[in-house]
């Protein structure tokens, strides 16, 4: 056959050639010139070439006109003494084996529509491969998936070198469908295990790939028919695995199990565990194989710990975990730093939450007040207005506390014996002691938390205060409030003439500053 | 049976009074009249009414009434001639026959005077016939009007003639004489009429000419005699004036001055010297007392307006009133200190209000004198200004001169015209008007020397006062904000005026007393802006940057301007939380922000320094400035707090590792204007600013450790700090600061700790709201039902008036049962006699038929 010129860039050349490949077979050879606008430095003619290779190859994929069965080499195959018709085959297979392994490499081009379009042709490949196999069933109702393909998709997402989040946002669109979800939770695993081993370090760039693409996994929370699949089938077996949900989950598991088992940076850290105890625990077969990944995040320290000892109270709460240094862990969490961090509100919801239950020992429950009110000593005054209810709500829950602000016929003592550097909150002796810092805070320089300091002289009542309104305030809102709040009739004034910015004996300032 | 029982209810209603006047006496005599009702049974708690009664004897008694009178009236309703003696006084008694005899003399004599008024009618009669004859005189006149009537009507007539018949000449001149001949008849009489007018004209003046002329000389004696006194005061009175006329001007305006003088002085040396003393200490002992409850008080309101909300918020803060009031109690020592202080402050303001009344003296005599006195404010500013700087010593020695130079006005009056030529080139205008933005205010004060902005200032004051002016107020009001807004441009330079901020300061305060809302609300606007500035700061990077030196000014104006010691302040709270911020946000990442960070600690401590309230950011950044002066290797174990890390580029940031600084360094102020200053130190001079910073940073430790060693906590707010500081005596630090940290130790170590356990206020437990029906009552047992008092009033006159008709009728009718008896037996005793007479003519007719 002669192979004629092509001239690129022209959407009717293009469609000259579809047409001719697609009415005789003698003109297979223009084939070539529409794979080589893939080759294109302009996106619009890569965009133009991919959609002829979708149509193209839809069609013939239709038409059942690519070999089916294992592929032989092409070479051997023109040279063998078959027929041309099978000759034909094998060689268009090949083309398209190389137009899909052109969309693969488009998916890590600079312009984002290249990348959109060539996933949805890939997709589109899978889905008509998938409704006509090119592999020969086994038996009479065999499962076939088009996994060589559709490990190419998922492999082209999960790159080292480009950032493909969004890209990985299109293709969350694909996971609804159960079959997609489950064969990419397969291949991503095995993806996962190969990146790792061959390299000793990864880049932070897969690491976040990867992140994003597991979890936009979600798994449905009630067994049901699993029949919403991508690729048609003209009727479905019990006996296939992506039927079922417990197969679902193991697969689940096995592709979370796989990326945590390796050292992640701490920011995937935060991610991860801000998700676990929703988008991850609740679809695990099993979920205290997670046990290992939390303690060993809980000795980082800071906010990964916190999140990770979420994660270990609802293993703790829901799956019987057993877990002896739980709150001796959360004990040592609280430190002076603890008021200035980004994630206080959620800090101080989870501690309300983990010291929420009635049946905690009162020496625990006394050291957390104890530690708190110290802590409170040092806490800029919108931290003090979220502590303070939540310290006396700790009372209201456990009667048996109080005594640390109503001891009757308590002695007099000459030092504090709670001990602020024991580490067990056992063995600080925090029942003995009584909230002084307490009392101390009714002498704050805001009326707010003086108010707030003082509700322990009265006995306090039995509904618990919220502190949730309270968790998100800033200083600013403060000082918005008080701005806002109604003036007396007539503003107070210093009574004391202002002789100068300096001008008073006995001021602080004149010590020690002067105007020069 | 209905009348039997009316009967009976009548009898018992007699019987009542029967039984009070003389029952014992007659049940005694007759006990058969009496009659006893019987009951059937004895019931507890009824009472028993007509037990006993005495039918027989009331009824025996109403028909002897009924005799005396109804009979009577019935015997003698047909007769109508009755005999009534009206002589006065005839049937009483209690007169004499004689005092009779004199009133009815009496009233006969009265009898003939009204008899006279009769005649006096008459009299009236008599006046009527003089009527008549005054009548009788105008019918005469009336008689010559009709003649006169006649005699027009012919001379119609003559002319109608004429007209019929024609006629010639004559005729009609004979007609014009006619016609002449009525008319001058009218004429004489309006001329003797006028004529007898003009006569009377004449009397009457000539009688007014002789009256005047009567007391002409009446006035002419009386002149005569007073003549001597008249012309001995008009000698006086000209001799007055001849001594004023030479006398100079000059000298009388000096008297006149001498006399002003003399009203003013009294009143203000009385003043001055005790009343004021004592309005003085009034008024500040008022002031701190409504301070104190302003520190304690606000709760009182709040308490007032919780309840409606629940009741256990009064409580709480009732309590903390209590609490408060202890504390304050303990501090006696710092009241009697506070107390001190302000006696020292109200001799200053004596003073200042002397220099004030001085002020106004001065004024007075602008006004009187014109404009050679105006000098006297020029001379007197710079002395105002050093009164307000010095103390009241020297306020006390500048007195005395003062009055000396007013005793002598003359003398400096040709002074004064020589300081006026001179200064005559460089004056500044008098009146400035008040500016409308402030860019006009810049305007005014640009180009200017220190002495002369100020000036510029206390004139617009002055020009623009509120009580000169309506509109003044407003202009004032702005005028406040427009200087808080040029300090702040003067303290943004990089070489800030902070002198003539110092100056400006004290209009502020001036300004801030008169407008107390706007200058607050100025202030907030400001606090505001630079609140909002470092939230942007955190919101995108998570800290901010130290602020500039203006809004450190404007925190240092705020605690001069409004009291710094109230539980809640409208502007002073807000301030509070502004530094609170700059202390946690705002990272120590050069000297510059330690001199600011320093500055807001001495903020808040005066501002703390009254009410002793606990700063938890206070007592963080001064541990974080001990941090930073140590070397890490030996303070590896402390806790910080943020803005402040244990690890990173600043944290050794006020070590001194040079000897030789150390031992040239000196203690001294820090300059406020190094929180501006961009430009670079030398090492020396930073590592003497570094050895400054921690001096001030100790003293202000102290100053903590002093004034919160009483609260509970202390030792476990101290900690930190302590070990900071038993580590820091290690290093090589000057010898004074040594010294201050050995004391500091020690004066944490000497407070020992005492922890009495917390106990509850006892509280009456609070009553629960019992939700007990509302008893409405529908049914009252008993006669009186009625739901409000009208209603029972209303019924109960019902009652009586049925019981009063009730007896009436039944009166009536007994009256009637008794007529008709009276008349029964009438009728049968005419009868009975009519029989007999019968008989007897039957019986003559009988024996007349016998014989």
């Amino acid at each position: 056959m002669e192979r004629q010129p092509a001239s690129t860039g022209s959407r009717q050349e293009l469609g000259r050639l579809l047409e001719a490949v697609l009415s005789n077979r003698g003109r297979a050879n223009a084939v070539f010139d529409i794979l080589a606008v893939l080759q294109s430095e302009d996106p619009e003619e890569i965009k133009e070439g991919v959609r002829t290779c979708s149509r193209l190859f839809g069609t013939l994929l239709e038409r059942e006109e690519l070999f089916v069965g294992s592929l032989p080499c092409e070479d051997m195959a023109l040279a063998g003494s078959q027929g041309a018709t099978y000759k034909y085959k094998v060689w268009m297979r090949h083309r398209y084996h190389s137009c899909c392994n052109r969309l693969e490499e488009l998916l890590t081009h600079p312009s984002f529509q290249v990348k959109e379009l060539a996933l949805e042709t890939l997709m589109k490949f899978v889905q008509l491969e998938g409704a006509k196999p090119l592999e020969k069933p086994q038996w009479e109702s065999h499962y076939l998936f088009p996994r060589t393909l559709f490990r190419a998709v998922v492999g082209g997402l999960l790159t080292p070198e480009d950032d493909h989040s969004l890209l990985i946002s299109q293709f969350c669109e694909y996971l609804e469908y159960d079959d997609i979800r489950y064969h990419a939770m397969q291949v991503a695993t095995s993806i996962l295990a190969r990146a790792t081993s061959r390299q000793p370090e990864v880049s932070l760039t897969f690491w976040n790939n990867a992140f994003t693409l597991l979890s936009a996994v979600n798994l449905p929370l009630q067994e049901h028919e699993l029949t919403n699949f991508y690729v048609k089938h003209a009727q479905t077996s019990s006996k296939w695995k992506v039927v079922h949900l417990k197969e679902q989950r193991k697969a689940f598991q096995e592709m979370w199990l796989g990326f945590l088992k390796h050292k992640l940076p701490l920011s995937l850290y935060k991610k991860v565990l801000v998700a676990m105890h929703d988008s991850i625990l609740p679809h695990l077969a099993q979920p205290t194989l997670m046990i290992d990944f939390l303690t060993s995040a809980c000795d980082v320290g800071g906010a990964i710990s916190l999140l990770a000892l979420n994660g270990l109270f609802i293993l703790i709460h829901k799956h019987n975990l057993e877990y002896p240094d739980f709150y001796q862990r959360l004990y040592g969490l609280l430190d002076p730093s603890i008021f200035h961090v980004k994630y206080r509100a959620r800090f101080f919801h989870l501690a309300d939450l983990f010291l929420s239950s009635s049946h905690l020992p009162a020496y625990l429950v006394a050291a957390f007040a104890k530690r708190l009110a110290r802590l409170a000593l040092t806490a800029p005054p919108e931290a003090l207005l979220m502590v303070l209810p939540l310290i006396c709500n700790l009372l209201r829950r456990h009667p048996a506390c109080r005594v640390m602000v109503h001891r009757p016929q308590g002695p007099e003592l000459d030092a504090d014996p709670y001990d602020p550097t024991e580490k067990d909150p056992a063995r600080s002796r925090a029942l003995e002691s009584c909230l002084w810092e307490l009392q101390t805070l009714q002498q704050h320089y805001h009326p707010e938390v003086s108010r707030a300091a003082s509700v322990i002289n009265q006995a306090l009542s039995v509904p618990e205060v919220s502190i949730a309104p309270l968790l998100e305030l800033t200083a600013y809102e403060i000082f918005e409030q008080d701005l806002k709040k109604m003036m007396p009739e007539s503003v107070p004034l210093e009574f004391i003439p202002a002789k100068g910015l300096l001008g008073r004996q006995d001021d602080l300032c004149t010590q020690f500053f002067c105007l020069s | 049976m209905g009348k039997a029982k009316r009967t009976g209810a009548r009898r018992q209603v007699h019987k009542a009074p029967a039984g009070a006047f003389g029952g014992p006496g007659k049940t005694n005599p007759n006990p058969f009249e009496v009659k006893v009702n019987r009951q059937k049974f004895q019931i507890l708690g009824r009472k028993t009414r007509h037990d006993v009664g005495l039918p027989g004897v009331s009824r025996a008694r109403a028909i002897k009434k009924r005799t005396q009178t109804l009979l009577k009236e019935y015997k003698e309703r047909n007769k109508s001639n009755v005999f009534t003696d009206k002589r006065f006084g005839e049937y009483n008694s209690n007169i004499s026959p004689e005092e009779k005899m004199m009133k009815r003399f009496a009233l006969e004599q009265q009898r003939y005077h009204e008899k006279k008024n009769i005649y006096n009618l008459n009299e009236d009669e008599e006046l009527t016939h003089y009527g008549q004859s005054l009548a009788d005189i105008e019918k005469h006149n009336d008689i010559v009007d009709s003649d006169s009537d006649t005699e027009d009507r012919g001379a119609l007539s003559a002319e109608l003639t004429a007209s019929h018949f024609g006629g010639g000449v004559h005729k009609n001149s004979s007609q014009k004489e006619g016609e002449d001949g009525d008319k001058p008849k009218t004429r004489k009489e309006l001329i003797e009429e006028l004529i007898a007018k003009s006569k009377q004209e004449k009397r009457e003046r000539q009688a007014q000419r002789e009256d005047a002329l009567e007391l002409t000389e009446k006035l002419d004696q009386d002149w005569k005699e007073i003549q001597i006194l008249l012309s001995r005061k008009s000698k006086k009175s000209e001799n007055k004036e001849k001594k004023e006329k030479p006398q100079p001007d000059a000298y009388d305006m000096m008297v006149r001055e001498l006399g002003f003088e003399m009203k003013a002085q009294p009143s203000n040396r009385m003043k001055t010297e005790e009343e004021l003393a004592k309005e003085e200490q009034e008024k500040l002992r008022k002031l701190e007392a409504e301070r104190l409850r302003r520190m304690l008080g606000k709760d009182e309101h709040e308490n007032k307006k919780k309840p409606k909300h629940t009741s256990a918020d009064d409580l709480n803060d009732g309590f903390i009133l209590d609490k408060d009031d202890r504390r304050l109690l303990s501090y006696k020592d710092g009241k009697m200190n506070i107390e001190d202080a302000q006696e020292e402050q109200s001799k200053g303001a004596d003073g200042q209000e002397n220099d004030q009344k001085e002020e106004e003296d001065e004024s007075e005599e602008e006004g009187e004198d014109g404009e050679s006195c105006e000098d006297p404010d020029e001379s007197d500013g710079p002395d105002s200004h050093s009164d307000l700087e010095s103390s009241a010593e020297t306020e006390e020695e500048d007195e005395t001169p003062k009055k000396e130079q007013r005793q002598t006005p003359g003398g400096k009056s040709p002074k004064e015209a020589q300081k006026a030529q001179k200064a005559a080139a460089a004056e500044l205008p008098y009146v400035f008007a008040a500016p409308e933005s402030f860019e006009e205010l810049k305007f005014l004060l640009s180009g200017r020397s220190m002495e002369e902005q100020l000036l510029v200032v206390e004139r617009i004051q002055k020009c623009n006062h509120p009580s000169l002016a309506v509109g003044n107020k407003a202009k004032l009001e702005k005028l406040f904000g427009f200087l808080l807004q040029y300090i702040g441009d003067l303290a943004t330079d990089s070489t800030p005026d902070l002198k003539t901020i110092d100056k400006l300061v004290v209009h502020l305060y001036n300004l801030c007393q008169m407008f107390p809302e706007s200058a607050s609300d100025a202030i907030r606007f400001v606090l505001r802006d630079a609140m909002h500035e470092m939230e942007e700061m955190i919101e995108t990077k998570g800290r901010a940057a130290f602020p500039g030196l203006d809004v450190l000014i404007y925190l240092k104006i705020t605690g001069l301007l409004f009291p710094t010691s109230d539980f809640w302040h409208p502007v002073v709270t807000p301030a509070l939380i502004c530094m609170s911020q700059m202390l946690t946000k705002c990272p120590v990442t050069s000297l510059r922000d330690v001199v600011k960070g320093l500055f807001v600690c001495c903020l808040f401590l005066e501002y703390v320094s009254l009410s002793r309230r606990f700063v938890p950011e206070l007592l963080n950044f001064l541990l974080g400035i001990l941090y930073i002066a140590t070397p890490n290797k030996k303070s590896q174990g402390s806790t910080l707090v943020h803005p402040f890390r244990a690890l990173g580029k600043n944290s050794e940031l006020l070590v001194v590792s040079d000897k030789a600084d150390v031992t040239t360094w000196q203690r001294g102020s820090l300059p406020l204007h190094w929180a501006n200053r961009q430009s670079t130190l030398t090492a020396t001079e930073a590592n003497h600013t570094r050895l400054s910073c921690v001096a001030s940073c100790l003293s202000l430790l102290k100053h903590c450790v002093l004034m919160y060693s009483a609260l509970p906590s202390f030792h476990a707010i101290v900690t930190p700090h302590q070990a900071l500081l038993a580590e820091h005596l290690a290093r090589s630090l000057p010898q004074e600061l040594q010294e201050l940290s050995r004391s500091i130790l020690s004066e944490v170590e000497s407070q020992k700790q005492h922890c009495p356990p917390l106990i509850c206020e006892k509280s009456k437990p609070v009553p629960l709201k019992q939700f007990t029906p509302r008893l409405v009552k529908v049914l009252e047992f008993g006669r009186k039902q009625g739901s409000s008092k009208e209603e029972q009033e209303r019924k109960r006159l019902i009652h009586k008036h049925k019981r009063e008709f009730k007896g009436a009728v039944r009166e009536i009718r007994k009256d009637n049962q008794f007529l008709a008896r009276m008349q029964l037996s009438e009728i049968m005793e005419r009868d009975a006699e009519r029989k007999r007479k019968v008989k007897q003519l039957f019986n003559s007719l009988a024996t007349q038929e016998v014989d």
